[in-house]
Order: structure tokens, then C-alpha cells, then sequence
């Protein structure tokens, strides 16, 4: 959606498609991004339910990775990785 | 039929005419009675209606809020700070565009306490986008909550109709009711376009707005209220076509020729009537303009009407503390400006605050200030307060 809506087109009280999160990118706020390294990796999903923004890729029942357009850099998943595994650090973003 | 009714009885048995699917609501003085009555209609089963007792007006109109955006047809009722503690939702309601209804019984705000009327409450919601509607009487009020209803509805605004509390509340008159079966056709099925229990149709509603849509929505609600004038008018001769009572956005009362007249609203405007007459059979030109509907409030209308009168005397039961005037006497005064009627000499009374009675006599004495007035052609004391303690 580039074109904004005028008050005449936009529909009344703030009313919005479900779903529309997925649109709506905010991986740029992010100022630390986590890595996730997939040899470390148990799949034990402590990661994807913690992560608050939706951000664990799961393919065919297996983590595979991290959706950087949504992910806002908040480390719960670096956090929560059990220490045995260590499969997700934390790092600076490059500018 | 006939019968005799208080306010809150007017109110209660239109509701239950209506039979909303939900009420939630914290009982509040003077407007206790209408929820306990109303949930005394709960409780024998004349009303199917879902009544949600909570632990907060905040509460209560956060559950109406829910309710409406789920798809129900809702009401409640409230007073004073109960209002007051409704006020940030408020805003939400209007922002959203649910039709809500509330009964509201006026009432002065704390501090200091007082539990009687006057119009204060009401006033400090007058900007947060709900349509406004006064009653002289029981029967006003009466009527105003059934077409308050269609109003909301098809406005997508909600709607506040108010009594003076105590005075109306508590007072017993005759009304003229309509029948059950005619109230429930005149008010039909409510049929959202858009409800949130609709799972075939998902979405999102008061998601976040910022800089790039509020601006927008709110030009919207402004669109809408200015769109709800006609739509007031267009329910009301509806109303009158199947009852025979006809509403406008305000009665005029002997104001054709008048060359004196009084604004008001509420249940002073009885007691002005009472005083126009007295000076009409006197031959005094004098009129009222009772003002039925503050929001949407209606600039040309009002103008339009005040034409011929060579003074006028605005009359608010509540103060803003500005340091200048009350409330309804800034819109008038406002509207006459632009109008470029600016000529019409205006003056603003406060009177009854915390319930205080005002008196015919209190009502002549300012018929009388208009009659010098109209003759000296000016005015001395631009605001006034009438039955206080010097």
C-alpha cells in the first residue's frame, strides 16, 4: 500500500484487514540482530515460543531461521537458548 | 397510552422497549434508578438484554465499547462523575463510530460534592465527538432515547440524552407511551456492517494510527458529526409521522416576533415558557429558543431564528472557568459573529448550579435586563450569575 488513503477513501473508525502485521515491516528498529547458527541447534522451539514478534522461521517442523523483516532485535531468543546449544548470539547491526 | 413516569421511569421503559443486547453500567446518583429498574427488567425476564454489572463507570463503558464492537446493540446509563470517569473512553466510542446510547442524568461535578443537577457533566463531554441531545421532561426524554437509537445507528456516532437531575429524574409527570411492538419497528434489527464476532470476516479495529491515518479519521468524525445534523432531523420526522410529536434541534417557543428572548436548555426552559407567557399577555414581544441538540450544534439554524430579536439572554446551568462565559453562550455568541449578526446584543447568564432552583421571577428579572437593554442599546454586565449570594 504506497498510495495513502485520503480521509474520503479510508475506511470509517479505524478499521483494518486482518493481518495486516505481516505487511507492515519493522526490522528496521532493530539495533542488535541475533544469529542463528543451525549445527548448534537442537530444535527444542524455546526460541520460537518466546519470540514475541513471530520471527522463528519453522520449515517442515525444524527451525531454520530468523525473518529480519520483522524481528525488532530484542535477544529473548539469544536469551532462552538453553547454554548447552548457544545456537542464537546476539550482534551488532551493521549500518 | 398515558401514564405517569419520572425521568429515570421514562428512560428505563424506553430501554426496555428497545431491548438492547447489552447494558453494562455503574449506578450512579441520580441516575441509579434507570439500571436498577432496568435490571429489575433483566431479572423477570422482559428483556433479553446481556446486563453487565462492573466495578467502574470506566469499566462500564469499556464493556459497552466491547459489546458494540462486536456487534451488539448497546446502551447504558450514567451521571455526573460517573461521566467523568467514562470520558477517556468516551473518546473511544466516537473514535471507533459505535452507535452507543447512554441515559444521562445531569449532575454537578465535585469538588465540593453535590449530588443535583445542573449541567456540568455533560458539558466536559462535549467535545468528545458524541451527539448531545436534551430534554425539557420526562416525555422528551423519553423520546430522545428511542430515536436516539436510529440516530447512533445510521449516524455511526454515539448518542447522550440528558434530564436535569433530580428535577426531571425524580419528578413525576405524565407521558404519553408508545406500544412495545411500535417502538421495536420504529427502532428495526440492528444490522452492523462490520462486527467483530463475524469470523467469515476478520479484521482489525483501533489499531495504532500515528501521523500518517489519525489525522484523517478524525477529519472523518468531523465529516460525520456534520453529516448527523440531517440525519437528527430525518429520525425525528419519522418519529413524528408515526407519534405525532415533533421534534427539531430546538422548540421555538413564541420566538417568530420576538424582540426579547431567552437560550436555554433543560428543564429551565419549562420556566421560561411559563414566564413568556406572562409577558405576552402583557403585550411584551418575548420568546425562548430551547435548544434540543448541543452536538451537532446548529450554527445557521440557531441564526437563522434569531433574526428579528433585539437582545438575547443566554442561559447555561454550568460555567467553563474560562474567565469569560458559559458554555452554551460562547457557541451562540460565536455563531452570531460569524454570521455577521454581531449586532444582536447578547448576554450570558449562569444560573442553578448544584441544583439550585431558578424561579420565574429570577426568569423575568432577565426578561426585564433584555427590555433596557433592547432600549439603551447596551450591555453592562456581558456575564452574569443569577440566584447567587452576593
Amino acid at each position: 500500500m504506497d498510495k495513502k488513503l485520503g480521509w474520503k477513501e479510508l475506511p470509517e473508525g479505524d478499521i483494518l484487514e486482518a493481518g495486516t502485521a505481516k505487511n507492515f515491516k519493522t526490522g528496521d528498529w532493530r539495533s542488535s540482530r541475533p544469529v542463528y547458527n543451525p549445527e548448534k541447534c537442537i530444535q527444542c522451539f524455546i526460541c520460537w515460543i518466546n519470540c514475541p514478534d513471530s520471527s522463528i522461521i519453522v520449515k517442515d517442523g525444524k527451525v531454520v531461521g530468523i525473518d529480519y523483516e520483522h524481528c525488532k532485535g530484542c535477544g529473548i531468543c539469544a536469551k532462552e537458548c538453553p547454554p548447552k546449544a548457544s545456537a542464537i548470539t546476539m550482534e551488532a547491526e551493521k549500518k | 397510552m398515558k401514564t405517569i413516569k419520572t425521568g429515570n421511569e421514562a428512560m428505563a421503559e424506553a430501554m426496555r422497549q428497545i431491548n438492547p443486547d447489552v447494558v453494562a453500567a455503574y449506578p450512579i446518583t441520580p441516575a441509579t434508578e434507570i439500571v436498577m429498574i432496568f435490571s429489575q427488567f433483566v431479572a423477570d425476564g422482559l428483556v433479553d438484554t446481556e446486563y453487565i454489572a462492573v466495578e467502574s463507570e470506566h469499566s462500564a463503558m469499556s464493556a459497552c465499547i466491547g459489546a458494540s464492537a462486536a456487534g451488539a446493540r448497546v446502551m447504558t446509563s450514567t451521571s455526573s462523575q460517573g461521566l467523568a470517569l467514562m470520558y477517556e473512553m468516551l473518546y473511544i466510542a466516537a473514535g471507533l463510530r459505535l452507535p452507543i446510547v447512554i441515559a444521562e442524568v445531569n449532575r454537578a461535578l465535585s469538588s465540593p460534592i453535590n449530588i443535583h443537577g445542573d449541567h456540568s457533566d455533560t458539558m466536559g463531554a462535549r467535545d468528545s465527538g458524541w451527539i448531545q441531545l436534551f430534554s425539557e421532561n420526562s416525555q422528551e426524554a423519553y423520546d430522545n432515547i428511542i430515536q436516539a437509537v436510529k440516530i447512533a445507528e445510521t449516524a455511526k456516532l454515539p448518542v447522550m440524552v440528558t434530564t436535569d437531575g433530580f428535577i426531571i429524574s425524580h419528578c413525576t409527570e405524565v407521558i404519553e407511551m408508545v406500544s412495545d411492538d411500535e417502538v421495536k419497528k420504529f427502532v428495526g434489527a440492528y444490522k452492523p456492517a462490520r462486527f467483530l464476532l463475524d469470523i467469515k470476516n476478520p479484521y482489525t479495529l483501533g489499531a495504532i494510527d500515528l501521523q500518517d491515518y489519525y489525522f484523517e479519521h478524525k477529519r472523518q468524525e468531523a465529516e460525520a458529526m456534520r453529516n448527523a445534523g440531517k440525519i437528527i432531523l430525518d429520525v425525528a420526522a419519522d418519529f413524528d409521522k408515526k407519534f405525532g410529536r415533533k421534534y427539531e434541534f430546538f422548540e421555538k417557543y413564541k420566538l417568530d416576533d420576538a424582540e426579547i428572548a431567552v437560550v436555554c436548555m433543560g428543564s429551565a426552559s419549562g420556566t421560561t415558557k411559563v414566564v413568556v407567557d406572562e409577558l405576552r399577555s402583557k403585550g411584551i414581544k418575548a420568546g425562548l429558543l430551547k435548544l434540543r441538540v448541543f452536538r451537532p450544534f446548529p450554527y445557521n439554524e440557531i441564526i437563522k431564528e434569531l433574526s428579528s430579536v433585539n437582545a438575547l439572554a443566554v442561559l447555561d446551568r454550568s460555567d467553563t472557568f474560562s474567565a469569560y462565559s458559559g458554555p452554551l453562550f460562547t457557541e451562540i455568541t460565536s455563531s452570531l459573529y460569524t454570521s455577521l449578526n454581531s449586532k444582536l446584543l447578547t448576554l450570558n447568564y449562569i444560573y442553578g448550579l448544584g441544583g439550585r432552583d431558578i424561579s420565574t421571577e429570577q426568569i423575568k428579572s432577565v426578561f426585564d435586563d433584555l427590555a433596557k437593554i433592547s432600549q439603551t442599546k447596551k450591555v453592562e454586565n456581558l456575564i452574569n450569575y443569577i440566584g447567587v449570594r452576593e
